[in-house]
């Protein structure tokens, strides 16, 4: 089987289009699945009460949005050493759903925060560098849609999202360390250790149904990208007519 | 006639130095920038001493920051107008080479002087002799870093839309760790503990800046110019 086949815009487009109904389908599911699981099976934990039940959300679209980071990236990379329209075209696709899992994120933390912490915002490492990333993921959008030509954006874009991707570490530690410096015993954010199998069970479908949904949506957003970008070739009016 | 990449990076240095002393406007719009930036903050917050040395340090790394940032359309701005950019990246020396000598410049009547006026700017929040040169010596490490970065974010904003505000949107969130190593080091010495540690990982981070940025700024040209 030849993978390449699929690497140009015009095969693509109906591959994606098969794929982007069973993702979501996956996504409906799973999440169903999940959030019953969440909301009526798993117990009530004994030191948080209800509140934990939000990181049934907050916890996979916090994996998400990072993932989502690293995968923009990569594509982005190949997009610039290959000259691979696709995988720019990809890449951008992936940025909207990336910013939403991190808006996701902060926002079920601020959350899961009032009735834990008493604090909306605590200035912790992995809430300030999600915070960073939220920028990151800003900057990347603002910089392709400020830029008029289409494979001018995929280039300056991709070398925007790898200088981003190398300084997500970075930022990390250094959040990390300065967290640690100002406030002495931070509040952890780390979970009591042994979680009932329920619990696991429930979060673990729960990121499955957050990657489906995750795929489903950057491929719906990439054939809109491949319909706009390539709305002047004679497979896209082919494509309109029947 | 080959001219070496040494003679091409002193040329590009010090033709941009003299540009710089021919419009001192603008190197000084900066410069009074900074100054104004972190007189606004007592007035803001009020005049208790306490207070001003325990944000000094926040306060004079995010005006350098901002300032630096303001600074970058400049960089490479003209250059993009008037087509001295495509000059240089038609010449046979190294573009990285080249980027990094204006980077240099850019540091020199933007950068410098910051550092040589924050001391005086620390007296004003009272910060104590060692955390004064803390200061000193953390901006002087820590600033070729923001113009390192800077670059990155002035060369692929070039001739786009909106490109002041953008360029704040793309480079601000990499400056954080310069910021919390740059200010952690005042912090440290104004509460009398050792800045080595700070120092020596803004050090590592201008390093780092220094050998990765001059390529991803010369790849952003590049893009810009095509």
């Amino acid at each position: 089987m030849n993978w390449f086949k699929y690497s140009s815009p015009q095969t693509f487009y109906p591959l994606a289009g098969k794929m982007v109904p069973w993702f979501m389908a996956a996504a409906i599911v799973l999440g169903v699945i999940g959030l019953y699981i969440a909301l009526f099976a798993a117990p009530t934990d004994f030191q948080q009460g209800d509140a934990y039940r939000i990181i049934f959300i907050h916890v996979p679209a916090a994996w998400m949005s990072m993932l989502i980071y690293l995968v923009m990236a990569f594509w982005a990379g190949i997009g610039l050493a290959f000259n691979t329209r696709l995988s720019s075209m990809m890449a951008h696709a992936l940025a909207p759903t990336g910013a939403l899992m991190t808006f996701i994120a902060l926002w079920t933390g601020a959350f899961w925060g009032r009735p834990t912490w008493g604090a909306w915002w605590v200035w912790d490492a992995r809430l300030t560098s999600e915070l960073v990333l939220l920028f990151l993921y800003l900057g990347y959008l603002s910089l392709v849609s400020a830029i008029d030509d289409p494979r001018r954006a995929d280039k300056a874009s991709a070398v925007l999202a790898l200088v981003g991707a190398i300084n997500v570490p970075i930022i990390y530690f250094s959040v990390k360390w300065w967290n640690t410096l100002h406030q002495g015993s931070s509040i952890s954010i780390s979970r009591a250790p042994s979680m009932a199998s329920i619990m696991l069970t429930g979060m673990l479908v729960m990121v499955f149904a957050f990657w489906a949904y995750s795929i489903g949506a950057s491929l719906m957003r990439v054939r809109r990208g491949i319909l706009a970008r390539e709305r002047g070739a004679s497979w896209v009016k082919e494509q309109k007519e029947c | 006639m080959a001219v070496t990449a040494g003679a091409a990076c002193r040329a590009v240095v010090a033709r941009d130095l003299l540009i710089a002393a021919r419009r001192r406007s603008d190197v000084l719009t900066t410069f009074f920038f900074f100054v104004i930036v972190v007189s606004l903050f007592p007035l803001g917050v009020g005049p208790a001493p306490d207070t001003l040395r325990e944000i000094a340090p926040g306060v004079v790394w995010v005006a350098a920051l901002l300032a630096a940032m303001l600074s970058l359309a400049r960089m490479f701005g003209a250059d993009y107008a008037d087509g001295v950019l495509e000059q240089l990246l038609l010449t046979p020396q190294p573009l990285t080479l080249l980027v990094l000598s204006k980077v240099l410049a850019h540091w020199l009547t933007t950068g410098l002087p910051l550092v040589l006026i924050a001391p005086l700017l620390g007296l004003q929040f009272d910060l104590p002799a060692p955390a004064l040169l803390t200061l000193l010596v953390s901006l002087l490490i820590g600033t070729p870093a923001l113009s390192l970065i800077g670059a990155i974010g002035a060369a692929l904003t070039l001739g786009v839309r909106g490109g002041g505000a953008l360029t704040a949107l793309l480079v601000l969130p990499l400056y954080v760790p310069v910021l919390v190593f740059g200010a952690g080091a005042v912090v440290a010495s104004a509460a009398g503990m050792a800045a080595a540690a700070h120092l020596s990982l803004l050090g590592a981070m201008s390093l780092a800046a220094l050998v990765f940025a001059p390529w991803a700024t010369a790849l952003a040209l590049r893009i810009a110019l095509e």
